[in-house]
């Protein structure tokens, strides 16, 4: 299916969770409840169509075609 | 015991329950590098750092939020770039959400040129983030009716400029700052205008709780050198403060006594 991910169009595998995306986007593996299992911080936030996904939701929040992800992290600033 | 101990066991800055041995609070913004950054960062002794939310990107190499959290520095997201309290509020559950912190720095900007802070959507978001369990720190115009009006909102700590984010000009309105911090019962932190340490000292005499700033330090020639600058004017300001100043006088005052001197024919 095809989504937007930080303003790009993006295609990923038909029934991908979020955390499916945020997988393929940092390279980590996450737990059940959203946590890196790498034991580091991932630091990264998920909202789906302008709503924040809480960590926790993210593996039971299946993605839709033409959904709009956003994901950021902590950058330099202020 | 030296300046700095004598500050970080007697006199620690206490906001929202959490104690910080330095009152200087960093921004990260303006920094060429992630490791001269955290050298800066390091020289200057801040326990707790601002940083921004962006689009995440695989390219960017090294982690801000990692190297925060490797030297035990608290991490404060900001709202930078947020211009109506609808983006600020969901700027910061996203931070919320990313860092695992309910502290916001906000900002909510009126336009790109000036980056003053928007009076009316300050307090709407304010008022929003609070009722959402937010610890608020409100960055803000040097205006101390506005000042109270956060605090009253909630805000955790109230934030005011010293002059524009990024011009160095210091503090333009030490009079409005003193006015700020003696009706306040939250702590009071000089945010943004700040040019080179003598600003900071200044800031901490006026009686503010702590000094924010980013670009004094990562944009200065030496910023390891200007960090450690901060370090230290952010203790003496306090100290100084804290001793009391002379009065000021309109006319000389010797300080030798004029009796039992020679006499010289």
């Amino acid at each position: 299916m095809n989504i937007k991910l930080n303003g790009d169009h993006r295609s990923i595998g038909d029934g991908a969770s979020v955390t499916t995306l945020v997988t393929e986007l940092t390279g980590r593996g996450l737990d059940a409840s959203g946590q890196a299992t790498d034991g580091r911080k991932i630091g990264v936030a998920v909202a789906r169509n302008a709503e924040v996904v809480p960590r926790s939701q993210w593996a039971a929040t299946a993605l839709a075609e033409g959904d709009e992800l956003e994901i950021v992290t902590a950058v330099q600033g202020g | 015991m030296t300046t700095t101990s004598i500050q970080t066991q007697n006199d620690p800055l206490v906001i929202d329950g959490v104690g910080f041995g330095s009152r200087l609070i960093m921004g990260t913004g303006g920094a060429p590098s992630l490791d001269g950054l955290g050298a800066a960062l390091i020289a200057s002794g801040t326990e707790l750092t601002t940083v921004a939310m962006r689009r995440y990107s695989p390219a960017e190499t090294g982690s801000l939020f990692q190297l925060l959290l490797d030297n035990g520095i608290r991490v404060l997201p900001n709202t930078a770039g947020c211009f109506t309290a609808k983006d600020a509020v969901l700027t910061a559950e996203l931070a919320r959400e990313a860092l695992e912190t309910n502290w916001v720095k906000l900002e909510v900007i009126a336009d790109e040129h000036t980056l003053l802070p928007d009076a009316v959507e300050l307090v709407d978001a304010t008022e929003q983030l609070v009722n959402r369990g937010f610890k608020v720190f409100a960055y803000t115009n040097d205006d101390p009716v506005l000042a109270l009006r956060l605090e009253n909102l909630g805000a955790t700590a109230v934030m005011p400029l010293g002059a524009p984010i990024g011009t160095g000009l210091g503090i333009l309105n030490p009079h409005n700052i003193e006015l700020i911090v003696s009706r306040a019962s939250v702590p009071v932190v000089l945010d943004a205008g700040i040019g080179t340490a003598s600003d900071a000292a200044l800031a901490m005499e006026l009686g503010c709780d702590a000094v924010l700033l980013a670009t004094a330090v990562t944009r200065a020639q030496n910023p390891v050198q200007m960090g450690e600058a901060f370090k230290h004017a952010v203790v003496a300001g306090r100290l100084a403060k804290q001793a009391g100043r002379i009065p000021r006088r309109e006319h000389a005052l010797a300080s030798s006594a004029m009796e039992g001197r020679a006499e010289f024919l």
